[in-house]
This record gives structure tokens, C-alpha cells and sequence, in this order.
């Protein structure tokens, strides 16, 4: 796993609920690419593109100073739908490192974690407030995520507590891959399936 | 302690207790698809992962193969590598695969009930958000991204939080016209697309029990669009008649073993949820969407909702969907002509719902400027209505019969409904370009769907 510690830099407001990750990326690109890189350019595609192919103007992602920003602040249900992590995947190309929303998509919240990309959870208001906060200040505000301390910096220096479980965090900070702690624990798991196998034979095909 | 189903379940798949709320969970059940299954599985032996169980394991093509009627592997170019790709993994780690043409094959949501793969009581993973679909069995069932299924692939077990229980009655009967897409469209508009995130939801109540098995995937289906990962119905006799003899499903002793397990599986009287929610059935009409998230639904019989009077919070969402839609607030939805009707996708291509939509196209005609796609969910339900003559219905209503897959649902096979085109769908989601950049998609039911195909507009089943 991609370790994440802090993140400081640009937040371009996404304000908008809902957003899903069939808007994040298209499915078709997850057909013609078969790897997790080279997906950044099309992720928003829907909204960073006209029909044409050319750039849409009117995105906020496609504006100085949001272009590439490293954070997205959006509202309620960010990443809904689809179990894609190509979004993620898309997000991460994109240069994303961190998202600031009130909710989020179930699936998208735990493959955000798989990638090193830190889904921060804050109410509504907070994150209209940082959004008020960046484009009162464009070209200078930034925004720091730290999950050392769990903690978010505004533009003009408000401190924000988050939570994040700990595990998550422990592992993020560390790097740490799953697999690995899992099979460490391959007794356990041939075990428990010794013990089913005798319960519950039906189910072993 | 009284325990929920979902608490059951779960409680008797934890391997290990890994503290601050998450478990070591082993999983019964992979199904494994040609977009994140094939992915998952190549990275998986590109790590030096191989699976331990690939009994437990089954794939089967859906997401990138064209449903054109003599299609081949070929027909839609992009594809054909992720499953030449699967079948040769399959083949080398033994994993049973439903290639295009066999029984077995077709949408992975839609073979496994029908195979006997999904069964009551097990934990069943694929990646693929709609395997909350599965729950309809009595499984618990949810979808997980490519990288926890290369932990599932590699370890037979996943790292996770247990969610909150959600309990939602739907009590009373079904009025004319009213089926299980329906009465999940109906809940979603009542609690919003975002009711259901961190719950486990069960569906109860005496609509529920008189449900079809088929009925209850539908139901179940919908659940991911309401913000959960997994939706259940408890096992009953309805789903141990549906399961009884089919292909991988326990047999003999086995069976009667299985059956015994299953009745201690429901719901116990005292258990208690997180939430709980009752739909009155007597309110429940045939749904339409009319905006760009499943939420945005109403009764085909009432106009399409005025941002301005909305609530405060959905006003610049409700706008702009209206906008992409190309609707008026106001305008009654019934008679907004359509281009396009899909019937198909893992919410409702078994046989129950193609008869439905055979129903209302039998001895009509669809109008002359819709273009409406039958697409089976399965090689099997493709047979078995054809051995009925649904085919022929259909194909006399001047709609098109084809193989079966995921399609025009999610469009990733090329299958697409054009730039602002208009298409009324049988699927599950009506999101910005879900059908194809620029389509505009209605979600209904299968009979809805038809009967717009025959009036060349979104219409009222109930008046046809």
C-alpha cells in the first residue's frame, strides 16, 4: 500500500453530492487499461471535457489555481455507484492525494485506503467553509491534511480535528500491505476452515 | 443474545478478531467477472498469489462481450483480451469458468442464484458493486474493489468493519402493476441514496415474503443505490424450492443438512437494529426516474418536481439533472417520447422479468422510432425462454432478442444510447452517461419498459 502522512496544497471545490464513480472514470477506460496508471486524463472526463475532446472552461478542475490540486472538497455521497477502484486509480493519476467531503460511496471509502489516498470525512459546513475559504484567497490559500495528527489546516489557519479508525491510519502511515499480515496469520485461517468443513460441509464444493 | 440474520452470518465468519472494530471475515463465495475479476486475478499471480480454494471460486464473461446475436469473443475487439486473459488463468488455477455460449454463462449476479453457487447463509464477494444482489438467497453478499479481491483471491478471507443494521419492512400487498423494482425505486426516493451507507439492510415484512425468489434479487439489487453494501431477505421455503437440485447447490444428506443450518438463519423476534423503516405498500405506484441519481423518482402518474420548491439542499442537484435530462419541472413525465428501451441487466433479465415485459409487448407493437434490446441475463434464461416462446413474442412486437451480458446497463461493451438520446431501462442506474456520453436514462421495471417501447414514450402500464 502507498504510505500517506501529510499532504499541504490547492483544494478545488467539487461542491456538488452525489458525485460517482462512474463520473470519476468511465467504464470503458477500465476495459482499454488494463494497469492502475496512465488513468489521470480521464478521470472527470464527463466534466472536464467537452463533447468535442477539447477542455471545458467552465470546470472548476480545469482552472487556475484548482489544476492539479492534490485535495478535492465536495459534499455529501462522494464516490457513490460503482465498486471501481479505477477511480481511485484515476483520482491517484490525477495527482489527488486527499478528498474532504461529508460522506462517502461504501466501496470507494475502503478502495481509497487500498491506494494511499486519504478519504477525510467532515461535516457539510466545514467543508463549505474551507471551500469559502480557498476561493477568498485564489493562488495563495492551501489546505493541509495531516493523519499523523488527524488534523486539517484551512487557508487561514483554522484547525480542524478529524477521525479515522485506528488501523486505517496505522496502516496508511506505515505502508503496511494486507496480504502479508494476513497470511501471517494462514494457522488461523486453516483452522477455522478445518472446523467449517465439518459444520458446514455443504458449502465446500 | 437475539441475533439478526446479518449478525449470524457474520458473527459465524470471523476468523480472527483484529481489534478497533475490524475482523478477519472468511469468504464462502467468489465470483469473479471479465472487467475487475480477470484484473484481480492476473495481478493476483503476477504477486505470486495463488488461491488457495478455487472451488470456491467461479467466472463467468459479462461486462465487455457484445450481446449482438451470433456474437463471438471477437465481436467486441476491446474484450476479447480480458477473457482470453481469465480463461487462461481460470484454466491454470482451476477456477471453474462459464465461458461464452455454456450454461453458466451470463451476468454474474444473474448465474449465481440460478447455478446454485449462491447460497443461503455463506458470504459471497465479487467486484462488483450489485452483488448485494445475492442477498435475496439469504447470503451475505457485497462488492469490494480489485485490490480486496486479490486479498480474497489470495487468502480466502477479507479485512473488514462490521456495518450497522438496517431493518425495512414493506407490508401490505403489491397494487396492479407493481413489481419488486418498484417497491425499491419507491424506497430509495423515500430515504435518498445515501440512507443506507455503513448499514447492513434486511428486507422484511409480507410484501417481501410473498416475493418470487427472482423478486427478491431485484429487490436486493437496488440495495448499493441506496448507500449499503449488502441487502438480505431471510431464507424461507420460497428459497429453498428455488435452490432445490440446481447445479452446484448441496444434494441428498447434504441438502437436508444445508436446509436444517438455514432455518436457524432468520432474524431472531427480540433482535434489534440500528434502524428500522416501514413502506406502506398501499402508497407504492410504478416508478420512473426522471433525474441522474436513483433517487430522483416518482410515480409515473405525477409530474416531474420543480427545483424551486424543492428542498433547499437538492435545488442546484435537482437543476442540473433536469438540465442533462432535458425536462421541464412541471411537465407530467408520462408521453416524454423515448428513443431507446433496454430490458436486461443483473436488477432484471431472469425469466420472471421477461415474462412481465412479454406480457405487455404480446400482440402489440413497439413505435416505429424506439429501438428496444431484450438481453437475457443468462445462457440459461435465454433457453428457457425461448423452449416458452418469449423470443417470438418479442421479435413479432418488432423488438431485437439477444445474447445475454451486461450491455446497455453499463455500456463498457460499446452497447451504447447515443448523445441525448432518451431511454427507458430496466437497470439500475440513471447516472450522467451511464448508458453513453450524453444518454438520458429512466429506470422502471420490465413492464414499464415495454410499454414504453409500444407507446414510443414513457407511459403508465396500468392504462395500457
Amino acid at each position: 500500500m502507498e504510505k500517506f502522512t501529510k499532504v499541504t496544497g490547492v483544494a478545488a471545490p467539487l461542491m456538488r453530492e452525489n458525485v460517482d464513480t462512474d463520473l470519476i472514470i468511465r467504464i470503458e477506460r477500465l476495459v482499454s487499461n488494463t494497469g492502475r496508471q496512465g488513468l489521470g486524463p480521464y478521470c472527470f472526463e464527463q466534466i472536464r471535457r467537452l463533447p468535442d475532446g477539447s477542455e471545458n472552461p467552465d470546470c472548476i478542475l480545469n482552472q487556475a489555481p484548482y489544476r492539479d490540486a492534490p485535495i478535492i472538497l465536495s459534499a455529501d455521497n462522494f464516490g457513490c455507484g460503482s465498486s471501481r477502484e479505477g477511480a481511485v486509480w484515476a483520482l491517484a493519476g490525477m495527482g489527488v492525494k486527499a478528498v474532504i467531503a461529508p460522506s462517502y460511496g461504501d466501496i470507494f471509502f475502503n478502495n481509497c485506503f487500498q491506494n494511499g489516498i486519504l478519504p477525510v470525512k467532515l461535516p457539510l459546513a466545514e467543508v463549505q467553509l474551507l471551500a469559502d475559504e480557498m476561493k477568498a484567497s485564489p493562488g495563495n490559500a492551501r489546505i493541509t491534511v495531516d493523519l499523523e495528527t488527524c488534523q486539517v489546516v484551512s487557508p487561514t489557519g483554522r484547525v480542524i480535528a478529524f477521525e479515522v479508525d485506528a488501523r486505517r491510519q496505522h496502516a496508511m502511515l506505515n505502508g503496511l500491505d494486507d496480504i502479508a499480515q494476513t497470511l501471517s496469520r494462514k494457522d488461523e485461517i486453516e483452522a477455522w476452515q478445518a472446523a467449517d468443513r465439518a459444520a458446514r460441509p455443504w458449502v465446500w464444493l | 443474545m437475539a441475533k439478526t440474520l446479518f449478525d449470524k452470518i457474520w458473527d459465524s465468519h470471523v476468523v480472527s478478531d483484529l481489534g478497533n472494530g475490524f475482523v478477519l471475515l472468511h469468504i464462502d463465495r467468489v465470483l469473479l467477472h471479465d472487467l475487475s475479476g480477470a484484473r484481480a486475478l492476473r495481478e493476483s499471480l503476477e504477486n505470486g498469489y495463488v488461491p488457495p480454494h478455487p472451488n470456491l471460486i467461479a467466472a463467468t464473461p459479462d461486462h465487455a462481450i457484445s450481446t449482438m446475436p451470433g456474437r463471438t469473443e471477437e465481436t467486441f475487439a476491446p474484450g476479447a483480451p480480458l477473457l482470453r486473459d481469465l480463461r487462461a488463468n481460470a484454466a491454470r488455477t482451476g477456477i471453474r469458468l462459464f465461458d461464452i455460449g455454456q450454461d453458466g454463462n451470463g451476468i454474474v449476479h444473474v448465474v449465481g442464484p440460478e447455478q446454485g453457487l449462491t447460497l443461503p447463509g455463506t458470504t459471497l464477494v465479487c467486484g462488483d458493486s450489485h452483488t448485494c444482489t445475492h442477498g435475496g438467497m439469504g447470503a451475505l453478499a457485497f462488492g469490494i474493489g480489485a485490490s480486496e479481491l486479490g486479498h480474497v483471491l489470495a487468502t480466502q478471507t477479507l479485512v473488514q468493519r462490521k456495518p450497522k443494521r438496517m431493518r425495512v419492512f414493506f407490508e401490505g400487498p403489491l397494487a396492479p402493476g407493481v413489481t419488486p423494482k418498484d417497491m425499491i425505486l419507491h424506497l430509495i426516493g423515500e430515504l435518498g441514496t445515501a440512507a443506507g451507507t455503513g448499514y447492513a439492510v434486511e428486507y422484511a415484512g409480507s410484501a417481501v415474503r410473498a416475493l418470487s425468489a427472482e423478486g427478491r434479487l431485484t429487490l436486493c439489487n437496488l440495495t448499493i443505490e441506496m448507500g449499503a453494501r449488502m441487502g438480505m431477505v431471510a431464507p424461507d421455503d420460497v428459497t429453498y424450492d428455488y435452490l432445490h437440485s440446481r447445479d452446484y447447490a448441496p444434494k441428498g444428506a447434504l441438502w437436508d443438512h444445508a436446509v436444517a443450518h438455514w432455518k436457524t438463519l432468520p432474524s431472531d423476534p427480540d433482535a434489534e437494529f440500528d434502524r428500522e423503516h416501514t413502506v406502506d405498500m398501499a402508497r407504492v405506484a410504478p416508478q420512473i426516474t426522471w433525474g441522474t441519481s436513483p433517487e430522483h423518482v416518482i410515480a409515473v402518474d405525477r409530474a416531474v418536481p420543480d427545483p424551486e420548491t424543492g428542498p433547499e439542499d437538492k435545488r442546484e442537484a435537482w437543476r442540473a439533472a433536469l438540465s442533462y435530462q432535458g425536462l421541464e419541472p412541471g411537465q407530467p413525465i408520462e408521453g416524454t417520447r423515448v428513443d431507446w428501451v433496454f430490458i436486461g441487466s443483473c436488477t432484471n433479465s431472469r425469466l420472471s422479468d421477461l415474462r412481465a415485459a412479454a406480457e405487455v409487448a404480446k400482440g402489440r407493437h413497439k413505435a416505429p422510432h424506439v429501438t428496444a434490446w431484450i438481453v437475457p441475463g443468462s445462457e440459461r434464461v435465454k433457453k428457457q425462454a425461448e423452449a416458452e416462446g418469449l423470443d417470438r413474442v418479442f421479435r413479432d412486437a418488432g423488438f431485437e432478442w439477444r445474447e445475454p451480458g451486461c450491455s446497455m446497463c453499463i455500456a463498457s461493451n460499446g452497447e451504447r444510447v447515443g448523445p441525448g438520446q432518451r431511454s427507458v431501462s430496466t437497470s439500475n442506474r440513471n447516472f450522467v452517461g451511464r448508458q453513453g456520453p450524453g444518454a438520458r436514462t429512466h429506470l422502471a421495471s420490465p413492464a414499464m419498459a415495454a410499454a414504453a417501447a409500444i407507446k414510443g414514450a414513457i407511459a403508465d402500464v396500468r392504462k395500457l
